[in-house]
């Protein structure tokens, strides 16, 4: 009988894991060469994971928008037609032929925001013209007074005081008791934290999210069918999950960047604990993706920890540690922790440098040699050809680029080439000529 | 003695710098003379964010403390006492794009070193620009964007200002997370900065001849 999975080692949990992604159960292939190329992609991925040589490089660009843009599509088409988003992203990758894609999970479903009146982020025809991609609204979400809420209990303070100020439909959640009240029978601790549920606003609340959870279930079952058929036509996913640096989480989401930067001066201790309180529930959160996709790749984009936003010793104490921790906790689950470094990271390669070797490193902005000799003696990395030359480079620009990048990162393998942002309306030659240049440049011998 | 309140800023010392900006003004000092002393801080952060020191965290906190300061001091400043001299800079985050971060901490740190900046805001129109520029007869612009939709919006209001004839008096920089040389080129803009202090810089450069 197969092994229950907490009675798994962290490598049975990776072997079972990437032997899911290399042959996913209930695949049905649309030809015996589909499968051949499948197989081959997936192991061209996890060969440049271990730090061998595959056949060639495996190239993947990072795509936000682009498959709209490609078949003449705005962001708001395929955020509000999932048939379209299905459509645009299939022939974006059969046309372009990429190692891997990256799901349709990119054009998130614009009605399940719209009847949640969500206000983290503006998007298409929501904010944002609609041939423009989504934007995050940043704001002090959660107040610095509200540390020790947050801290005694994450999962209470999203739902009674997060989610309120973020969705407009959500705010009666505001008078919902904490879930740990109903211990026991007395009728002052399980029933009257019903009472919340019995008032007209919080029905309406309850309504509206079922109303979302409908369309959410519509828009994931183009998501699956997405998934499935790119897998008959030979290309697998490459993301199994995500989760974030327990810092971006605090600060992208709850304080802003201003209010994170203050709280490194005015509350340097109540940030930090705050930032351990969520390792626990990154981890689980990649892990969960990645188990549930088949897929061990989980990735984290890094945002406030870049060059600038703060010096040696704050990265050091802020942001490395619970990053750090979050991705230990990831490799013990048998995950690929794939932190993707938006911006520059040169001044971090030294701190970065000695993470565990199962972390595939992406970067952006970096220092190619230093970057291959500090990290990539150690970890497969990811990257970086830049978006500026993609969107407005020449031909014979982007084929330089690619060559360059395959003769420093490409060397002894464990390398993917990858974009160093997401492309949105990148010229569609200039990504073929890179994907093409990548194939035939970096083929190892 | 007096506790030196440029030093308290310059070394982010908050409750210090609130406490000698009291003291100050519960001793009836010159509201101008406290704001020069502040301003002297002010320069201290600059150079250290210059040398490598400090970075946005610093800039940004350093802000957030003269605000304050600010705030204390202006029921005791007489009207027309805040001058502006160093010479106009218009500076928006261009048509699609409403990233505000790096934008704010530029305007911030001109405002300080003492130019007049107008803060167009994000996501602002073609037009908008324009208007401004005539409006103003400012001969600094600063265009910021984060997402790459911004490189065309940013080339599209510099060919607006082109066919408003108003593009040759005008010296113009570009900043946000993706921007490189090669923006500059395909953008029509002068140039860019890295920081924002590059970006004060250039205006320095553009403006005090």
């Amino acid at each position: 009988m197969a092994k229950e999975w907490n009675d798994m080692t962290p490598a049975e949990k990776r072997a079972n894991l990437c032997d899911r992604w290399l042959n996913p159960p209930g695949a049905k292939f649309e030809s015996p060469q589909a499968e051949k190329d499948y197989k081959g992609r997936v192991q061209r991925l996890l060969d440049a994971f271990n730090k061998k040589k595959p056949d060639r490089i495996p190239c993947f660009p990072m795509q936000g928008f682009f498959a709209a843009y490609y078949c003449g599509y705005t962001p708001y088409d395929v955020m509000y037609d999932y048939s379209k988003a299905d459509e645009a992203f299939t022939r974006m990758v059969v046309e372009t032929s990429p190692d891997a894609h990256s799901s349709i999970l990119g054009a998130p479903p614009g009605p399940v925001y719209d009847l949640l009146d969500y206000k983290l982020y503006s998007w298409p025809g929501h904010g944002v013209p609609k041939n423009v991609s989504y934007q995050a609204r940043e704001g002090e979400y959660m107040k610095a007074s509200e540390y020790d809420s947050l801290i005694a209990d994450p999962t209470n303070f999203f739902l009674t005081t997060w989610l309120p100020r973020i969705m407009g439909k959500a705010e009666a959640f505001s008078s919902l008791t904490p879930f740990t009240n109903m211990t026991e029978m007395y009728g002052s601790f399980t029933a009257a934290s019903f009472v919340p549920f019995g008032v007209p606003p919080v029905q309406e609340a309850l309504k509206t999210f079922m109303k979302a959870g409908e369309e959410a279930l519509k828009w994931i079952g183009f998501v699956a069918g997405y998934g499935a058929k790119m897998t008959a036509k030979g290309f697998p996913g490459f993301f199994g999950g995500g989760c974030k640096a327990p810092f971006d989480t605090v600060g992208d989401t709850l304080r802003g960047t201003k209010g994170m930067m203050f709280d490194m001066f005015r509350c340097p201790d109540k940030l930090v604990r705050a930032c351990e309180q969520f390792v626990p529930i990154m981890i689980k959160m990649g892990v969960d993706g990645a188990r549930q996709n088949g897929c061990p790749v989980v990735f984290l984009p890094l945002h406030k920890g870049a060059d600038g936003f703060m010096n040696d010793q704050q990265f050091r104490k802020y942001y490395w540690p619970t990053l750090l921790a979050v991705m230990e906790g990831l490799i013990k689950e048998g995950c690929i922790p794939f932190p993707w470094a938006e911006g520059g990271y040169d001044s971090r390669l030294d701190v970065i440098k000695d993470s565990p070797d199962e972390i595939f490193w992406g970067f952006d902005k970096i220092d190619f040699h230093n970057a291959k000799k500090l990290v990539g003696n150690k970890h497969a990395i990811g990257g970086a050809i830049p978006i500026s030359v993609l969107n407005v480079g020449t031909k014979d620009d982007v084929i330089a680029e690619v060559k360059k990048e395959i003769d420093i990162f490409g060397k002894d393998g464990g390398y993917i080439m990858m974009t160093s942002a997401t492309m949105e309306e990148t010229p569609a030659d200039n990504v073929k000529t890179m994907i093409n240049t990548c194939k035939q440049y970096g083929v190892y011998k | 003695m007096a506790k030196d309140l440029a030093k308290a800023l310059g070394d982010l010392q908050e409750d210090e710098a609130i406490a000698i900006t009291q003291e100050k003004l519960d001793a009836n000092e010159d509201a101008m003379a406290i704001l020069a002393e502040a301003g002297k801080g002010m320069d201290t952060v600059g150079i250290r964010f210059s040398k490598g020191e400090y970075f946005i965290p610093d800039l940004v906190y350093s802000g957030e403390i003269l605000k304050r300061i600010n705030e204390m001091v202006k029921p005791k400043l007489t009207a027309g006492t805040s001058q502006k001299k160093e010479g106009k800079v218009i500076i928006a985050t261009v048509a699609g794009d409403i990233h505000d971060i790096g934008k704010d901490i530029l305007v911030f740190m001109l405002d300080v070193a003492g130019f007049e900046v107008f803060d167009m805001g994000v996501d602002v129109p073609i037009q908008q620009i324009v208007d401004k520029v005539k409006e103003t007869g400012a001969t600094v612009l600063g265009l910021s964007g984060f997402l790459t939709l911004a490189y065309d919006a940013m080339k599209e209001t510099i060919e607006a200002l082109k066919a408003a004839g108003l593009r040759d008096k005008l010296k113009i920089m570009i900043g946000g997370g993706q921007i490189t040389s090669d923006i500059v080129k395909y953008t029509g803009a002068d140039a860019y900065g890295k920081t924002a202090i590059e970006g004060v810089d250039l205006a320095k450069k553009w403006l005090r001849k």
